[in-house]
């Protein structure tokens, strides 16, 4: 038997139609030390309105530099099965898949060496266990491992890449989001486990503009998929989504940002060369609208949150890449990125904030990449550039005004 | 594949750099066939969608919702659902929620009626509410000033009609964030909850110089709070410039700033990350301070549904909350959900000067 906490607070959050996360905690908690006192805990954070959990230590696994969130109460002697209570990240499979048997293998494990707790997922993609002591860490990764399972990333490493359903359920994928994210995780294996960076670094691909893996607000490297060719339509289609009570004009012509759309009542017509790509018709016409390669990719980088220069959404750098296995572009972009940020960068210091810091221009110099005006919203507002020796040289403006 | 726990484990035996297992063992056959070849997709109730292939098979999605904490006897659950509707095969969305892959039609039904039976909640498909991306909060985290699962729970209690059935003028995507850290996408959605603190942190000298590192800390203060302190081989604090956002505390834990008693939450309100019409945008302040008040914070399950009632009033099909916000304007927006302007609202950091109006252009919203 387990130790019996009375709960008044939480037993408040059993209430109503939404699954209670109480719900959980009290199942896992009838049945595991770990998980009773991780929920008398929380029946006290509830209570004093602060949270009693330490700064985590640095715990972690032979040959690894993370993986594992290091975790302990300052309120020990009152709880002691939640003196650890350590978070393990563990790679998630891309697209976020399971079968039965799989997830009966995480159950077992994590009866036998956790809380019993977990979190699918965590807001980086990882499976998230919650809750284990320092001793049993060993032991889980090499269970994991037998089992084909790895640690995901955590520290000043690259963190565990992810991506939307993508191919594999969407019919607007225009990239292999799946192969892509495996692919690279493969790849970068050093870089995911043994912190060498300045900070973190977050990889997500997404399918198309839609971007439902918030790649643009949550990687240093946005990876969204785009296309190149004429939106393909069936105009039948279009005239049953009419039939069905569609407001065309309002709902499609109107709302297309490019303006190059219109509707005679019978025929839709787009003028492809306006289009900006934004996928608003075409998912609001899903079915009757198909983008058309030639299929690629806009590479973005910088996101992160506030903390320490405001928010930050990524920039676009490469305007279109092209994302055939091997995915060599990409690779190599990486490692010329990595390599600058870990001269330059400075602890705790994000690739985006560097790029702020020393000049977009010094970036792209580095990737080896061409200024273009897809990179902007607008040139710049002053005349305060600089000029670097060879900008002038053979008189650039003698060319464009021939 | 077959899996093993073995009852002794040989650790030095561990294979290191492994990766993730490849995705394709955990894809239906109808996936594996018809991969990156769908045609289109119908959702056909809230919680229901059917995917049609080129090829024409068809795979239904049924959608749950779940508070992303889950239990080892929930997943088992999950699973055995899964092996008596799914052939075992199932997913989660990046928002969380669960998701059921269906082959065979004639499941579909059954396997609906045994999920209302065991009270899932259905739905979160189309224009509506879906699930809540959130953080760690009191469960697990020592930066949090909010606990983030329970705000989840009591919004979309609250909400519940509208992950089930109703529609609202667009998606609607929500979010907690229990510390400025933001671990969730807060910075970007439709309604988000942030934690933060209003008071500076504690300085604790004699621990200061065993746990923290002086140029570090100095480094993390985003608003250059923090001066050393020789005498004391500690840190200072110029308290008129500190904005209590704990990143300190995060680089080190000789400055405790949480506070039972003023500790509280922001809503921030009209970011969204798709490309849809407009640029992804960020979300903006609308409400500075609630006060903590668990088990069921009823202040901001009340300010969130001002906020959600007065978009769905007032949009116009397919315009998001910022949308909605950029054609009526922020003195409309004010007007509209009653909430009070304050010195909070105009920013005196980093963007002052990007968002500060610049043009005579008024809407007149108090005659
Ligand atoms: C500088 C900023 C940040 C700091 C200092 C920070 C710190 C932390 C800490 C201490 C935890 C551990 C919570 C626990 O004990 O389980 C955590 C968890 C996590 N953080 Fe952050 N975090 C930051 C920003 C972010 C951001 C921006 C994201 C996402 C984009 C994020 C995603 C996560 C995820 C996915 C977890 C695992 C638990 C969860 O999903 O809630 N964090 N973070
Ligand atoms: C001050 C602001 C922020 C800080 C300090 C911060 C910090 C972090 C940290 C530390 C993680 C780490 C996660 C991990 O351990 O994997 C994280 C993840 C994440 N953050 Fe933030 N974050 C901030 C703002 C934001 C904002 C504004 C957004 C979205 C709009 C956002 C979206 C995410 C997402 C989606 C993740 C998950 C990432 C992932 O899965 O890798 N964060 N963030
Ligand atoms: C009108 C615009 C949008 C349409 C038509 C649309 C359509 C879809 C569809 C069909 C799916 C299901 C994909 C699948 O799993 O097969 C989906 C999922 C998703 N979408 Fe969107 N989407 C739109 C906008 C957005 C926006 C703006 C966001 C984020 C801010 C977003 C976030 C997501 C997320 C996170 C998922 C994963 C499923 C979930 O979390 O519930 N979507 N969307
Ligand atoms: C390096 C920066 C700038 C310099 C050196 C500069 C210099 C000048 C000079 C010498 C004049 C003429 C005064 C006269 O008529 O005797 C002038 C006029 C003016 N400047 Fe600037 N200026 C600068 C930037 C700007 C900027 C950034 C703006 C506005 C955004 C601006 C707005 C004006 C306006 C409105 C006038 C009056 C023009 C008129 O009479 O038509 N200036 N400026
Ligand atoms: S981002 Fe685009 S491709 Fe990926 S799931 Fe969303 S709609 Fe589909
Ligand atoms: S994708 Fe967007 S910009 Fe292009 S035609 Fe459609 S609505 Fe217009
Ligand atoms: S948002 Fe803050 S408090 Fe919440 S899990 Fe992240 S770091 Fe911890
Ligand atoms: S709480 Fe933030 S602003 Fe205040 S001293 Fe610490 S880092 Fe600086």
């Amino acid at each position: 038997m387990t130790k019996k906490y009375d709960t008044p607070l939480l037993d408040e959050l059993e209430k109503g139609p939404f699954p209670s996360f109480v719900t959980e905690m009290k199942k896992a908690a009838a049945k595991n030390a770990m998980a009773a006192d991780e929920l008398g805990l929380l029946e006290k954070s509830f209570r004093d309105k602060v949270t009693y959990w330490k700064h985590g230590g640095i715990v972690g696994v032979r040959g690894y530099g993370g993986g594992v969130i290091g975790r302990y109460s300052e309120l020990a002697d009152e709880f002691p099965n939640v003196a650890h209570f350590h978070t393990v990240r563990v790679n998630q499979p891309a697209g976020l898949f399971y079968t039965s048997e799989t997830m009966r293998f995480f159950c077992d494990l994590w009866d036998k060496y956790g809380s019993g707790l977990t979190n699918f997922h965590g807001s980086t993609g990882d499976i998230i266990l919650l809750g284990t002591v320092t001793d049993n860490l060993e032991p889980l990764a090499t269970i994991l491992s037998m089992n084909g399972f790895d640690l995901g990333g955590s520290g000043s490493a690259m963190r565990t890449p992810s991506c939307c359903v993508g191919p594999a359920r969407c019919e607007w994928s225009m990239i292999d989001t799946l192969d892509i994210t495996y692919d690279l995780t493969q790849e970068f294996q050093d870089e995911l486990h043994r912190p060498a960076f300045p900070y973190k670094y977050k990889i997500k691909v997404v399918g198309c503009p839609i971007d439902c893996n918030a790649a643009i607000a949550r990687a240093d490297c946005s990876i969204i998929g785009t296309w190149k060719g004429p939106i393909e339509i069936d105009q039948d289609r279009v005239r049953d989504y009419a039939k069905k009570g569609m407001n065309i004009q309002e709902e499609i012509v109107n709302l297309c940002p490019g303006k190059c759309i219109t509707w005679d009542g019978n025929n839709l017509t787009i003028n492809n060369d306006d289009c900006r790509h934004c996928m608003h018709c075409i998912a609001k016409l899903a079915g009757a609208l198909k983008p058309t390669p030639p299929f690629g990719a806009t590479i973005l980088i910088g996101a992160k949150a506030p903390f320490v220069i405001g928010a930050t959404l990524s920039w676009v750098v490469v305007p279109f890449m092209e994302m055939k296995p091997p995915y060599q572009e990409i690779k190599d972009l990486h490692r010329k990125w990595w390599e600058w940020w870990s001269e330059y960068g400075k602890n705790r210091e994000r690739i985006g904030e560097l790029i702020l810091r020393r000049g977009m221009r010094e970036f792209l110099e580095i990737s080896e990449l061409e200024p273009a005006p897809e990179m902007v919203k607008e040139p710049r507002r002053d005349p305060f550039f600089f000029w670097k020796e060879g900008d002038l040289e053979g008189k650039p403006w003698e060319k464009w005004l021939k | 594949m077959p899996y093993v726990i073995p009852d002794v484990v040989d650790v030095k035996q561990r294979k290191t750099d492994i990766g993730p297992p490849h995705y394709k063992n955990f894809l239906p056959p109808v996936i594996q066939k018809n991969y990156g070849d769908w045609k289109t997709h119908e959702i056909l109730t809230p919680g229901l969608m059917v995917h049609i292939a080129n090829s024409g098979d068809k795979i239904w999605t049924v959608r749950v919702a779940s508070p992303r904490l889950l239990s080892t006897d929930t997943l088992r659950e999950i699973a055995d659902i899964a092996d008596k509707y799914c052939d075992g095969y199932f997913r989660f969305t990046t928002r969380n929620n669960l998701e059921f892959l269906v082959s065979d039609e004639s499941k579909v039904n059954p396997l609906i009626e045994e999920l209302k039976a065991k009270k899932y909640m259905i739905g979160g498909i189309g224009p509506r509410v879906s699930n809540v991306v959130h953080t760690q909060g009191w469960i697990h985290c020592h930066s949090a000033a909010v606990d983030a699962s329970a705000l989840v729970k009591c919004l979309l209690d609250d909400l519940a009609d509208y992950f089930t059935t109703k529609e609202t003028p667009n998606k609607v995507r929500l979010a907690v964030a229990c510390c400025t850290n933001m671990c969730g996408a807060v910075h970007c959605s439709d309604i988000a909850i942030v934690g933060i603190h209003t008071k500076i942190p504690r300085i604790e000298h004699e621990r200061f110089k065993d746990l923290c590192e002086l140029p570090t800390t100095m480094a993390a203060c985003p608003t250059a709070a923090i001066i050393p302190d020789p005498a004391k081989k500690s840190i200072k604090l110029k308290e008129e410039k500190c904005m209590y956002c704990g990143n300190c505390f995060s680089v080190c834990p000789a400055l405790p700033i949480k506070d039972a008693e003023n500790d509280g939450v922001a809503i921030v309100v009209g970011g969204k990350v798709g490309n849809l019409r407009t640029p992804p945008k960020f979300s903006k302040l609308a409400v500075p301070y609630l006060p903590n008040n668990p088990p069921r914070w009823p202040e901001v399950t009340k300010a969130v549904r001002k906020i959600f009632d007065a978009y769905v009033a007032g949009a116009k099909k397919h315009e998001r909350v910022g949308e909605w916000i950029d054609r009526i304007g922020w003195e409309k927006f004010f007007d509209v959900t009653g909430i009070p302007f304050t010195w909070q609202h105009i920013d005196d950091w980093t963007y002052t000067f990007e968002t500060l109006r610049t043009t005579a252009q008024i809407k007149w919203v108090k005659k």
